[in-house]
């Protein structure tokens, strides 16, 4: 194993990788992600290899497993090099095919991507306008890297930014560079990440603690995801300049075990670090130690809270404390601590080698730089993209999103996860950055953009994130733990048709003390849905509340299912799926018959026809 | 119990590592029995008190045997809103059971979880280690039927 001791050890590795890698060699490359495992990209992987194996086409072919290239939506993603040819939905009985083309350096037409509006077919990534619009700084690696080979990473120039940064700056400049580029946390609050480093770097004491945060809990993000899983040596390279940074030997990361892949492509990660010198004792020969340590979360949201999760370092239950005293410090074990979420991280080895004044070229005024959002609900192109601050809401769900699926109206986007809050039609030209967001009642977030539709229903949405939140208090100050219990019955009783006049008034009086009072960010901000549904979307409360009606069709209580009996055909499709037999077979062309009585409002009846012959009222 | 006594060795009886450690332990039996939560705070030097505080207070412990096989729904706001309760109603329905619960057979646990991020694909039922995306209420039954 080549340990790399000096920067010219470094350079010199680089080019031996690079010198053995021939660029003009076929290889096909599959995208495994977890979304790429959910389509099956372990059974492409499979395919290809086999295929490749059995005719004898090993030393021409080259093949490899990438992270997640974003466009999820469309897996499993195979793309060719040299050529990049990006195949969308390949599956396993594909493998053929594809591996004929390579060979004769052909394209397989069927599988490229279709534009949906002028319906062409497109064989390159940059040309799909799901890409087009988008600027992948941190989340472009994504494509080359297998992340379990850290020759990947190197051949791209990794572990540059740390040897420039150790060798050609002193702690300060690095310092002062992060600062010039006014990076603000990626994780939720936004808040400038060199101001953090300098006040933790600042702190007195002797031992200093660095963390990743990738308890990435916010329902509906998964960036941080995508990247450990996909390039988590660019996390690494950004944590152990942030260390040499600030002064910190030993470093944490706390990562969610609801990501079993990400986990286990960190580990991966950090072993091959340390054995090429990146991480450990005298790093590049040096001087300068670093040690991390992997930690798993178990399955607690509140735990992204700093605090919290500090907490739960330490081996005790994840429960925040109040901030009198900044983490910086005192933090883990009450020594100065510098907490940043993944994507932060990440971005720093690009301002390192490429300058302040390149990030701060990107963006607006207060938000520098991309941000990842993860473009999700009911909109065509669901994944992950990666935008310039400052682009609008209509720029990312409409020229990146595809628009509305099925061809449904949009309603609303839900920005900021629990705490976020939801934004309507009329903002849709806002620009989107961490303070504009603000002002419409809603925050960034880590980023998750849950796109909603004339279908959903926005007082059960309000109901789901409080319900989530109730769950998730840690129970530790009365505010947040009763406050948002009475407002989520509150809010079950309307969308169940037992809402009364008042509840409003009354939703909105708790909501003003829930946010006052409590202690961490957790209660603060769990209101946000509440109130911005409330701002934007009263008149659906007062539908349920008023006429027991939703307006979306999607509350249980106040809704039944019924037979059009003029384009039922009485194929029983319906009859044999219904789970507690509601539904009686009359006979062929005769439309069948739903008994009210019965019927769990299950909805797979709805499903399972084929003719649109059941409607909901 | 050996697997508890190996599984504290690797962590050098270190108790800031109570989480790691109980997760392994979790990974060993399926579950948290009584015995090993007991060498688990005698050999970390800690309250047995402390050691319930931690697994009771995160939703990944469990302090009643696992079913064989377990089926994850996930419940994230990109699920939910294509429609991620009624594929958990349907389970619900399928085991008589409620998320945490297993089946009195041992075959099955249901679990709720907050996202798995896969949220291009909602809504997502994992099986044991199986992701399947865009899962619709009339697959619930099929998939889960496929399960020994």
């Amino acid at each position: 194993m080549p340990r790399v001791n000096s920067r010219s050890d470094l350079e010199k590795l680089r080019k031996e990788i690079q010198a053995k890698r021939d660029p003009n060699k076929p290889c096909i490359s599959v995208s495994s992600g977890t979304c790429g495992r959910a389509f099956g990209s372990k059974r492409v992987y499979a395919a290809f290899e086999e295929e490749i194996k059995k005719r004898g086409l090993k030393v021409e072919i080259a093949i490899k497993k990438t992270g997640c290239l974003g466009f999820c939506e469309r897996g499993t993603l195979v793309v060719i090099y040299p050529e990049e040819i990006f195949y969308t939905r390949v599956q396993p009985k594909d493998a053929p095919e594809v591996v004929q083309s390579v060979k004769e350096r052909k394209i397989v037409d069927r599988l490229l991507y279709t534009d949906p509006v002028t319906r062409k077919k497109i064989t390159y990534e940059s040309e799909i306008p799901f890409y087009k619009a988008q600027q992948r700084i941190i989340s472009e690696a994504n494509r080359w890297i297998d992340p379990r080979n850290i020759e990947d990473y190197v051949a791209l120039g990794g572990y540059t930014a740390l040897s420039k940064a150790i060798f050609e700056m002193t702690p300060e400049e690095v310092l002062e560079e992060i600062k010039g580029a006014n990076l603000r946390g990626r994780g939720g609050g936004g808040f400038p990440t060199g101001r953090k480093w300098e006040t933790t770097k600042k702190a007195l004491g002797e031992l200093k603690y660095v963390i990743v945060n990738c308890d990435e809990g916010d329902p509906g993000a998964y960036m941080d995801r995508s990247l450990m899983e996909g390039n988590p040596h660019s996390v690494l390279e950004g944590l152990i300049i942030g260390a040499y940074t600030i002064g910190a030997h030993e470093g944490y990361i706390y990562i969610r075990n609801e990501y079993p892949l990400a986990v286990e492509n960190l580990r991966i990660a950090v072993n091959q670090a340390e054995e090429y010198g990146f991480l450990g004792g005298n790093i590049l020969g040096s001087g300068f130690d670093f040690r991390v340590r992997i930690n798993r979360g178990g399955g607690a949201f509140v735990c992204g809270e700093s605090s919290a999760l500090m907490a739960s370092l330490e081996g005790r239950p994840g429960e925040p404390r109040a901030k009198y005293i900044h983490a910086a410090e005192r933090g883990l074990w009450d020594r100065p601590t510098n907490l940043n979420n993944v994507e932060t991280w990440a971005n720093v080895p690009q301002i390192i080698l490429k300058g302040a004044d390149w990030f701060r070229g990107m963006g607006t005024d207060g938000s520098k730089g991309t941000k990842i959002f993860s473009l999700v609900g009911k909109v065509n192109n669901t994944g992950l993209v990666e935008v310039p601050m400052g682009i609008t809401l209509r720029e990312i769900i409409y020229d990146i999103g595809g628009g509305i699926r099925d061809n449904k109206k949009f309603k609303a986007v839900q920005t900021g996860g629990p705490s976020g809050g939801f934004i309507p039609e009329s903002l849709l030209d806002l620009r989107v950055d961490f303070d504009e967001i603000s002002k419409v009642g809603s925050m960034m977030g880590s980023g998750g953009m849950i796109v909603m539709d004339e279908g959903t229903c926005m007082v059960d949405m309000a109901r789901y994130f409080l319900s989530f939140l109730e769950g998730e208090s840690c129970g530790k100050c009365v505010p947040c733990r009763e406050g948002i219990k009475r407002m989520r019955q509150i809010l079950t009783g309307i969308t169940e048709g037992r809402g009364k006049e008042g509840d409003i008034d009354l939703l909105e009086r708790l909501a003003s003390y829930v946010a006052d009072a409590s202690l961490c960010a957790l209660g603060i901000t769990a209101p946000n849905p509440v109130l911005t549904s409330l701002r934007y979307f009263r008149n659906e409360y007062e539908a349920h509340i008023k006429e027991k009606r939703c307006l979306a069709k999607q509350c249980k209580e106040l809704i039944s299912y019924h037979i059009i009996d003029e384009k039922c055909p009485g194929c029983g499709l319906c009859v044999k799926n219904c789970p507690v037999e509601a539904i009686t077979f009359m006979g062929k062309k005769k439309p069948v018959i739903l008994d009210q009585s019965k019927c769990i409002k299950c909805g797979i009846c709805f499903d399972v026809c084929k003719l649109s012959a059941i409607e909901v009222r | 119990m050996n697997e508890v006594e190996a599984i504290l060795d690797k962590y050098q009886g270190d108790s800031s590592q109570l989480v790691s450690i109980l997760q392994d332990v979790q990974e060993e039996y399926n579950w948290l029995p009584k015995e090993a939560l007991t060498q688990v705070s005698k050999g970390l030097r800690i309250p047995l008190s402390r050691v319930f505080s931690v697994v009771t207070f995160f939703k990944a412990f469990s302090l009643v045997p696992k079913g064989r096989h377990t089926v994850t729904i996930c419940m994230g706001t990109a699920c939910h809103v294509r429609g991620s309760v009624h594929i958990l109603d349907r389970a619900r329905q399928l085991f008589n059971i409620e998320p945490g619960g297993t089946t009195s057979d041992l075959k099955f646990s249901l679990e709720s979880v907050n996202c798995l991020g896969c949220c291009a694909l909602g809504p997502i039922m994992v099986v044991d280690d199986e992701y399947h995306g865009r899962v619709r209420t009339s697959d619930v039954g099929k998939i889960v039927a496929s399960c020994d």
